[in-house]
């Protein structure tokens, strides 16, 4: 098996006092050594709790890994206990998390939350550990390293606080990053540089890597296969060519659809209408459908399996079924996907 | 730093003045005279002591003798005890004042942050409303209840401890219990709170993704962060300290202020009073003091720099 990460059927809940809220319902999807797969959908999908889930740190209670196994390097993290999952934790898997204001302890020298992990997986004596520090947050981009380890987070604006939280993912050179929207808080120059220093390091390290955004832009930049998430479930898998200009289910055309491009000549972005279901009672059937044009009637009755486009492009909508009649996405989608078409050409194809 | 320092004592030196101008005047509102057995004196023995004491002078003319003679460290002079000097009465019993009120003050705090900290570490389990019965009884259970509980079983009956009196360091033992009760109930209640809240939060995820364990994730990143709220609690404990040696000291019989400061109030020892209350507010407003210069000890963001 030359898969780094295997998901397979991860359920993920959490018990509150309303009922059973099921985030994450049966997801499935590897990440290659030296692949990237985003993750994309909307707010509310599940994008972090599953990433969570990977790592073991669902707040139990009210979290908890339901069903499933999380393979890593064919060992089932589900199983491990705490103890064994710190060793691989930071080491082998590192996270860099969305919220760049609350994800740094606000009491401990930045240049100590940097070396912590080195001196606790590398066994790197302080002054080793500091020099690593030191490279690491000029790899990121932070002038005046030296001087910056011995400050606290407040002294740090948003943008140079998530380039911290990179480094920190970045130490012990992990095996498998999980970025969840890392660049969302960086202006888009910052932006292009991270995305870079990430790509650096994926080639050198041949790491895999997890990436959440919200932004199609970026994931056709960096990513070799995309999943897009609805209401706790992928409902569309496949390489990002796939995805940008052969996307079958509803809701990825919603989400090409209501992304903005350069040179399309109409000014109205597509939204999806209504709002996400309540994942603490999903809907039977199809949980995009009530938000669909496309629904047919077996939409609202039962759920669609995963059909096979190609060989490794998926998609949960009965619109694939071979008794389905045919539909084209609609007409402003369609403009989008050519939109994208023409751009991506243009920038490279990873 | 030392600028910052200075101005604040400035500012105490300012409320101190505010206080006991108000407790001045307060005590001239009192009803009551301070002559003990005024009854059995006849007018001229009166006058004699009232003039020697100088309560015949203007109300304005006492009160500019009052603030100049506290500017000297001059409390003025007791009336019960003849001739002596506030200030020297006070000096005397502050003693024990402050060895019970600090003793009581650090060892609650201590137990009820440990107390506190394990309830949030086994949060929900045994411990948890072990330490929380420990703190609704040590909340709302008076002290002094406690102190004759403890001087009944703990003195008495098992004649572990003294039981009463002030004559070395084991005389400490009981009053000290019995006042660190209430402290070690807040802090705990606090300190879980704090806690639990701190561990939920998004850095301690960060921390655990970069392997650290949980020991490490409470200690390390979790405790400074908890503590920072406690130490804003430990100035209103100290009042509460004070104001429970008022009873414990009584109870307990110790030589100290606050025992001083119920008899002065039985007999109108306008003096002693004021003398007293001015202690405590000074006492009070140190703590404050020292709360603010711990705060930016501990919490890098209100660090107060050079020049500031
Ligand atoms: N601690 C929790 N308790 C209850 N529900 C939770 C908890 N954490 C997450 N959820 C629920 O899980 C669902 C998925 O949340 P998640 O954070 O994974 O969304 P997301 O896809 O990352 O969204 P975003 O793009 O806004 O980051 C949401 O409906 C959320 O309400
Ligand atoms: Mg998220």
């Amino acid at each position: 098996m030359d898969n780094l990460l295997e998901v397979n059927n991860l359920h993920v809940s959490f018990d509150t006092y309303g009922g059973e809220v099921k985030a994450v319902r049966g997801v499935d999807f590897s990440v290659k050594k030296g692949e990237t797969l985003a993750i994309v959908g909307e707010s509310g999908s599940g994008k972090s709790v599953t990433t969570k889930a990977l790592m073991g740190l669902i707040p139990s209670p009210p979290g908890r890994i339901k069903e499933g196994e999380i393979l890593f390097e064919g060992k089932d993290l589900t199983k491990m206990k705490d103890k064994e999952l710190s060793k691989i934790r930071g080491k082998d898997i590192a996270m860099i998390f969305q919220d760049p204001m609350t994800s740094l302890n606000p009491t401990m020298k930045v240049g100590n939350q940097i070396m912590e992990g080195l001196i606790k997986h590398q066994k790197k004596s302080r002054s080793d550990a500091k020099k690593r520090a030191l490279e690491l947050l000029e790899l990121v981009g932070i002038a005046n390293a030296e001087e910056r380890l011995k400050q606290y987070p407040h002294q740090f604006s948003g943008g140079m606080r998530q380039r911290v939280v990179i480094a920190i993912a970045l130490a012990c050179n992990p095996k498998l990053l999980l970025a969840d929207e890392p660049t969302t808080a960086l202006d888009v120059t910052i932006q292009a540089q991270i995305l870079e220093v990430m790509k650096d390091i994926q080639k050198e390290m041949e790491s895999g890597i997890v990436f959440i955004t919200h932004d199609l832009g970026v994931v056709a930049n960096v990513a070799d296969r995309v999943a897009v998430m609805y209401a706790g479930k992928i409902v569309e898998i496949g390489k990002v060519d796939d995805i940008f200009y052969n996307p079958k289910h509803p809701y990825t055309w919603g989400l090409l659809g209501s992304m903005p491009s350069l040179d399309s000549n109409d000014d109205e972005l597509y939204a999806i209408p209504g709002s996400p279901p309540d994942l603490m009672h999903p809907p039977k059937g199809d949980a995009f459908a009530p938000r669909s044009d496309f629904a047919m009637k077996i939409d609202f009755e039962q759920e669609p399996p995963m059909f096979k486009v190609s060989d490794d492009h998926y998609a949960a909508t009965w619109l694939l079924h071979e008794n389905a009649p045919a539909v084209q996405p609609p007409k402003s989608v369609q403009t989008r996907m050519k939109g994208t078409t023409q751009e991506s050409a243009g920038g490279d194809g990873v | 730093m030392v600028r910052y320092i200075l101005e604040r004592l400035v500012y105490m030196l300012i409320t101190l003045l505010l206080i006991a101008t108000m407790t001045f005047f307060l005590m001239k509102l009192l009803p009551g005279t301070p002559l003990s057995a005024a009854d059995k004196l006849s007018e001229e023995q009166q006058a004699i002591v009232l003039e020697k004491y100088g309560l015949n002078d203007p109300l304005p003319v006492q009160y500019f003798n009052y603030i100049t003679g506290l500017f000297q460290g001059d409390l003025g002079l007791s009336f019960q005890f003849d001739n002596r000097e506030v200030t020297t009465i006070l000096l005397e019993r502050m003693g024990p004042s402050m060895t019970l009120g600090a003793q009581s003050l650090i060892l609650g705090t201590i137990i009820g942050v440990l107390l506190g900290l394990m309830a949030a570490i086994y949060h929900n389990g045994v411990v948890d409303y072990g330490s929380t019965f420990i703190a609704v009884i040590g909340k709302s259970i008076p002290s002094f209840v406690f102190a004759g509980i403890l001087q009944f079983y703990l003195g008495v009956q098992w004649g572990l401890f003294p039981v009463a009196l002030w004559e070395g360091w084991e005389y400490t033992i009981l009053p000290t219990i019995a006042l660190a009760i209430f402290p070690i109930a807040i802090a705990a209640r606090y300190m879980r709170t704090e806690m639990l809240e701190v561990l939920g939060s998004d850095f301690i995820t960060t921390a655990r993704a970069k392997g650290v364990n949980k020991f490490g994730v409470v200690f390390k990143h979790g405790l400074r962060n908890a503590l920072i709220p406690i130490i804003t609690i430990i100035g209103p404990l100290a009042v509460s300290l004070m104001t429970g040696t008022l009873v414990i000291e009584n109870i307990f019989s110790v030589p100290g202020i606050g025992e001083q400061f119920v008899k002065s109030i039985n007999t109108n020892d306008y003096p002693i009073i004021m003398g007293t209350t001015l202690f405590f507010s000074f006492l009070f407003i140190l703590i404050i003091l020292i709360i603010d210069l711990l705060y930016g000890l501990i919490d890098p963001r209100i660090r107060l720099t050079e020049g500031d």
